[in-house]
Order: structure tokens, then C-alpha cells, then sequence
């Protein structure tokens, strides 16, 4: 019998050992484990349902300049839909400004006299459209629903006898791609998923090794003839599983009850899952192999999940950030992680197209461990 | 490489250990033979966890060298980890495992065949049968002790470094404790235990007294009490409160004690004490009896001949 089968027999059954203990310890911690299933779900729930860029029950006034079937139309389709609330029918353009400024309403909808008649000509007559623009967000996707809303409105309008104009007197609306309704939970789902993972698997990690040193535990443990590596990969192991049953409760959420769908392969959204929670346990495995006390660990885990969740793309386009935000963005798991989910679940991208991203997850994941392992003081000098 | 000899299990020579600028442990050299139960004693951050770290590898020494179990304590710890049980001061088993749970665990990290079967033969052994799904953290301390001492043996280790492990016991468990260690040390189990306790002390093959860092005196407890050269003498009688004050002030008298009904009066130098005590032995309220020094007279004694050279020492 060579040497080296007895010692990774040995390595394996003290791992075993460690994987065993921090199974035992999550299973007898009841809170955690209800905070596991509870906080994913109702930070989906509450984000996928409160997050929405596209505009609501926008307060909206109207300004009728003359009494024509095609502003009349207009008003009703406007009406119709779910983005504008008329709550006034103004009567001058003072009134629609004092609205404005007031705050009354948030959008203004102007047919200006002559309307009709220019329109019957071919002339592309001018619709005024004033919007409160203090909410950028919301005003650009009422402007741009807005069109629509007026083209379809118009072109119903058979009656009049009017052609819908074929160049619209104001911006064209975005085609968008991927997200045809402009639903935002096709964006907001995949984006939580990254989001609570990270956070729940960083927090996790975070505080095996400090929670060992605060009990007491470690010293004990430091005597045993165990390695870091061992010890690091005991307590990442248990928390993959959990990571992965999260992950499988968020996308089941976001599949059947907002309605996100899954274009790609479901294997490979499992396997780079994995890699990401497990990219994200070493990071939080790191840093409870820096920190003094399990405080201290939790703010290094919080002060790395804020860039996570401003530079990810998550919160805002990736492609408008600067060039240096852009590369610590790349360096963020959460950006290649948010990537690879809209790219299997709304794109259907296969592992070729997801092939960089991987690629990162595994070099972050790796770096981390070599960093825990080296910083694992044996020691207690 | 196994340099000591065979019998002796802990050899090492010049140890020092400073954390900043407190030197925590001074050249210190010690001996402990196979089989012995070597006692450990010194008051408070006297340096006997620390030694007792840097004997298993938990601390790396700042200077001096050393084997233990045959092996360089200084560059072989991950081969020392395996043949030693370290019992921490402070309860360090899983309090969230149950008692069987935190038993296998000990079992898989060193690696035994058989983990299971390991932890319940030392749950037989421990007397805790019917009691291994409690779990750790809701035993008593005498129980905490036990199964600590239990999960140290559990993978036969060739040495124990116990430290502390009576402490905040009852007399009954530590007498449990105490008839155990004897039993482990028949069976050929070297033990380092460090204590407070002087009747602990005595029970121990050697001892070693340490104090500020230093190895102040060491050997069987009588040879240490001998080496010590105090005399001493016993005195009983009415208001001993008044004497003991008027003694303390005498030259000559480097120990006096009351010890329950009497009074514990020595010193280093025979004559001086007889003269010292001259002006009461005549006394009618004093019955006077030469005593022998007790272990507890040597230490505070030791201690205090350390303190007073400590101004000497500085540089």
C-alpha cells in the first residue's frame, strides 16, 4: 500500500468530519434555517412585486384645444390603458403648467387646435407632451408608451377616415427586445436571484471561522490534526446545498408566479448556480478568515455586496457606467452571475455564449480560496 | 526523526515566548518521562497555558528548542497533533453537538476506522450511556470536564496536556477525575496537567513550579518541598491575630500564615527563625511545635524570592 492512498483517505474522512459537524450545527440552528427559505421569498415577492419601471396610474392631465373626433379618441385610448390616470381635463395652458408645478400630475397630454385638420392633410401635426421629468425613469417609458398608446389609437380610429401618420411628431419608441411588454420582472428576477444569493452565501461563510474562534472551539480544533483546506472545504459544502435549494425556490418563484420564462438549458443554469454560491462562500469564507470577531465580518461582507449591487448591473445598465466602474464590475461574481441568467432565461444562451462569465466565476472562486487557505491562521501567536 | 530518548516524552530546553513586549515564558527546560503524570503548577499568567501551547504546536516558540513524543515541537507539530489530546482551560467540544455527535467528530478527524463504534465505547466508558443525544452545551461542569477528558482520550493519544481541568469542579468529580488520570497513566499514557490545587499537586509523580515565566523549582514533590530548606513551626493559641502582626514585622521570618486554628511561621534560615521566635516561645498563651513545610509554604515562598529579585533582574 502506497503512502499516498492512506492520506487522502485521511484527508477525506477529516473533511468528513467537518462537513458532518456543520450539517449537525445548521440543522439545530432553527432560526437560520427559517431565515434561509423565509428571506429569499419574500424579498422576491416583495422586490418582483414592488420594483416597476414602467410606468402605472400616471397622474395625467389633458388639454383639449379643440372638440375633434381624433382628440377625442385619443383621450379614450389614453383612458384605456393602465400607464395614464386622467385626473383632469384642463382647460387652458396655465392650468396644465400650475398642474405640473404643483405636482398635481406627473404628465400632460396637449392637442393643440387644428389638430385634426392637419392630420387629414399629411402634415405630422405636433402632439404637446410635457412630463415631469424629476423621475426620469418613469417619464421615459411614458413617453415612450405614450406613442404607442396614440399610433394604435389612431389607426383604430376608422371612422375619421385619417391614415395614422407615417412619421409620429414625437420619439419612436424603443423596440425592446426580450422584455416585449416591458415587463420589469424579467429584469428584476434574474437580477434578485444574483442578489440574495450573494448576500445570504456571503453573510453564511462569513461567520463559520469567527463563530469557532468567539465559542472557543478553535482552539480545540487547532490541535486536532485537521488542515485548513479541509476545515474550508467542510464548511463551504453544506452551504452549496442550501445555496441550491434557495436558488431553486427563487427561480420556481420566478418562473411560475411572474411569469419569467426559461429559454435555455435548466442543467446549465443549476451548474454555473453552483459555481456562483460557491464563488460566493469563498469570498465569505475569506473574509471570516481576516476578520477579528464575527462584527467585523459581517461588515466586510456588506461592504463587498454594496459594490455587488451597484456595479453589477443590476441596478443600472452596465454599458452606462464608466470604463474603471465597468472593470470593477467585472470583477464583481454578481455581474458575470445577473449575465448568465438573463442570457439562459430570456435569451436562451447555450455554454458557449456563457463560456467568459464561467470562466470568471471559477477564477474568483479560486482566488478566494487561495487567499482563505493561506490567511487560515494555524496558529493562535 | 525521533531524537529523545524513548522515555522521555517531552524534552525541551530554553523555551521563550513573548507577546509584544511582556515575555510570557522564560528559558524554560523541562523533562517528562513515559508514563508519568507531571503536574503543572504557578499562579495566575504564570505561563503555564502558554507552555503548554507551544508544547502541541499551537504556539511557535520565540526561542529555545525541543521534542515532543520524539518530534521537533518547532517544525514537526503536524506529526505531534495526532498522538496528543489537548484539553483547553475552557470547554472548546461543540455546545450546539450532542455529546455522541461531538465524540464521532473527534473519531473522523483523527481519522479512526471505526468513529461510531469509538464514540460509544467512550460513552460506556464515561458512564453516559442513555444520555449521548443531550447535547453538550446543557451539561453540568463536572459532566463538560468528563466528556472533554473522553473526546482527549477518544483516539488513544500517546500524551495528554490537560489544562486547567479542574477547575470550578466539586471535590467529587474531581476526585473521579483524578482516580481516571491514574488509571490512563497505568496504562502507560504520559499526562501534563496544570492546576491550582495543591492536593492535586500531590497527587502528581513530579511537579514543576512556575512563576512569572520562569521554572522555579521541579521534581518529586518531596524532594521540592525539601529543596525549598524552610522551617517551620506550628503555633496555636489565644489571639493569634495580634502575634501574626507582631511576627510579620520579626527579621528572619519569611512566611507567616494562618492556617485555620494556628499559625504557619518559617523561614529560609533555621537560626534566624529560632531567634525570631525566641520572645513568644515562653510565652503561656503559645504552644509552639516544629512543623514540616507544606507545599503551599514552598510556592508562596518560591513567589516571593522571585518578586524580590525581580528588581534585581531588570536591566
Amino acid at each position: 500500500m502506497s503512502l499516498l492512498p492512506a492520506r487522502a483517505r485521511g484527508a477525506l474522512s477529516r473533511f468528513y468530519a467537518m462537513l458532518m459537524k456543520e450539517l449537525i450545527q445548521l440543522g439545530r440552528d432553527r432560526v437560520t434555517l427559517a431565515t434561509m427559505v423565509s428571506v429569499p421569498l419574500m424579498q422576491l415577492f416583495l422586490f418582483g412585486f414592488a420594483i416597476n419601471t414602467t410606468p402605472r396610474d400616471l397622474p395625467t392631465a389633458v388639454l383639449l384645444q379643440e372638440n375633434t373626433d381624433v382628440g377625442r379618441s385619443i383621450l379614450a385610448a389614453l383612458r384605456n390603458t393602465a400607464f395614464f390616470d386622467i385626473r383632469k381635463v384642463a382647460t387652458s395652458e396655465a392650468e396644465v403648467e400650475s398642474l405640473l408645478r404643483s405636482g398635481a400630475v406627473l404628465f400632460a397630454v396637449e392637442i393643440p387646435a387644428g389638430f385634426e385638420r392637419a392630420l387629414r392633410r399629411g402634415e405630422t401635426p405636433a402632439m404637446l407632451v410635457s412630463a415631469d421629468a424629476t423621475d426620469p425613469v418613469a417619464a421615459g417609458s411614458a413617453l415612450a408608451a405614450l406613442e404607442g398608446v396614440v399610433h394604435s389609437a389612431l389607426s383604430r380610429d376608422r371612422v375619421t377616415g385619417v391614415s395614422p401618420p407615417a412619421q409620429p411628431a414625437f420619439e419612436i419608441r424603443q423596440h425592446r427586445r426580450f422584455n416585449p411588454a416591458g415587463s420589469s420582472q424579467l429584469n428584476i428576477v434574474p437580477g434578485l436571484l444574483g442578489t440574495i444569493l450573494t448576500m445570504t452565501m456571503l453573510i453564511f461563510t462569513a461567520l463559520s471561522v469567527t463563530r469557532e474562534v468567539e465559542r472557543g472551539t478553535m482552539e480545540s480544533l487547532l490541535a486536532m490534526p485537521i488542515r485548513p483546506l479541509e476545515i474550508m472545504l467542510g464548511k463551504i459544502a453544506p452551504y452549496v446545498v442550501v445555496g441550491f435549494l434557495q436558488a431553486t425556490l427563487i427561480i420556481s418563484a420566478g418562473v411560475f408566479v411572474f411569469g419569467v420564462p426559461m429559454l435555455g438549458s435548466l442543467a446549465l443554469l443549476a451548474a454555473l448556480s453552483t459555481l456562483f454560491i460557491a464563488a460566493n462562500l469563498s469570498i465569505g469564507y475569506t473574509f471570516s478568515t481576516l476578520a477579528q470577531n464575527q462584527l467585523q465580518a459581517v461588515q466586510m461582507a456588506m461592504m463587498f455586496f454594496l459594490p455587488n449591487i451597484l456595479l453589477s448591473g443590476f441596478m443600472f445598465p452596465f454599458a452606462g457606467m464608466p470604463v474603471w466602474a465597468q472593470w470593477i464590475g467585472e470583477c464583481l461574481p454578481l455581474t458575470h452571475y445577473i449575465r448568465i441568467v438573463r442570457g439562459i432565461m430570456l435569451k436562451g444562451s447555450d455554454l458557449a455564449d456563457l463560456q467568459q462569465d464561467g470562466l470568471w466565476l471559477a477564477g474568483l472562486m479560486l482566488i478566494a480560496m487561495t487567499i482563505a487557505v493561506r490567511r487560515f491562521r494555524q496558529t493562535l501567536d | 526523526m525521533r531524537q529523545a530518548a524513548p522515555d522521555i516524552v517531552i524534552d525541551v530546553a530554553g523555551l521563550t515566548k513573548t507577546f509584544g513586549a511582556r515575555t510570557v515564558v522564560k528559558n524554560l527546560t523541562l523533562q517528562v518521562r513515559r508514563g508519568q503524570i507531571y503536574g503543572f503548577l504557578g499562579p495566575n499568567g504564570s505561563g503555564k497555558t502558554t507552555t503548554i501551547r507551544m508544547l502541541c504546536g499551537l504556539l511557535t516558540p520565540d526561542g529555545g528548542s525541543g521534542t515532543c513524543l520524539g518530534y521537533d515541537i518547532r517544525t514537526q507539530s503536524r506529526l505531534i497533533k495526532p498522538r496528543v489530546g489537548y484539553m483547553t482551560q475552557r470547554f472548546s467540544l461543540y455546545q450546539d453537538l450532542s455529546i455522541r455527535e461531538n465524540l464521532e467528530f473527534v473519531g473522523r478527524v483523527f481519522g479512526l476506522a471505526d468513529p461510531r463504534g469509538a464514540a460509544s465505547e467512550a460513552i460506556d466508558r464515561l458512564g453516559l450511556r442513555g444520555r449521548e443525544d443531550q447535547l453538550a452545551g446543557e451539561l453540568s461542569g463536572g459532566w463538560k470536564q468528563r466528556l472533554a477528558l473522553g473526546a482527549c482520550i477518544l483516539p488513544r493519544p500517546d500524551l495528554l496536556l490537560l489544562d486547567e481541568p479542574t477547575a470550578g469542579v466539586d471535590p467529587k468529580a474531581r476526585r473521579d477525575f483524578w482516580n481516571e488520570i491514574h488509571g490512563l497513566s497505568a496504562e502507560g499514557l504520559t499526562v501534563l496537567v496544570s492546576t491550582h490545587y495543591m492536593d492535586e499537586a500531590e497527587r502528581c509523580h513530579e511537579i514543576a513550579y512556575i512563576a512569572y515565566g520562569e521554572l522555579l523549582a521541579h521534581g518529586p514533590v518531596e524532594d521540592v518541598v525539601r529543596g525549598a530548606g524552610l522551617s517551620t513551626w506550628r503555633v496555636s493559641g489565644e489571639d493569634l491575630r495580634a502575634l501574626a502582626q507582631a511576627l510579620a514585622k520579626q527579621p528572619g521570618l519569611e512566611l507567616v500564615a494562618p492556617f485555620g486554628a494556628s499559625l504557619h511561621v518559617g523561614g529560609r534560615d533555621h537560626a534566624a527563625v529560632e531567634a525570631a521566635i525566641a520572645p513568644w516561645r515562653s510565652d503561656p498563651r503559645y504552644v509552639w511545635r516544629a512543623d514540616e513545610p507544606t507545599l503551599e509554604d514552598v510556592f508562596i515562598d518560591l513567589m516571593n524570592r522571585k518578586r524580590d529579585d525581580f528588581g534585581d533582574d531588570a536591566p
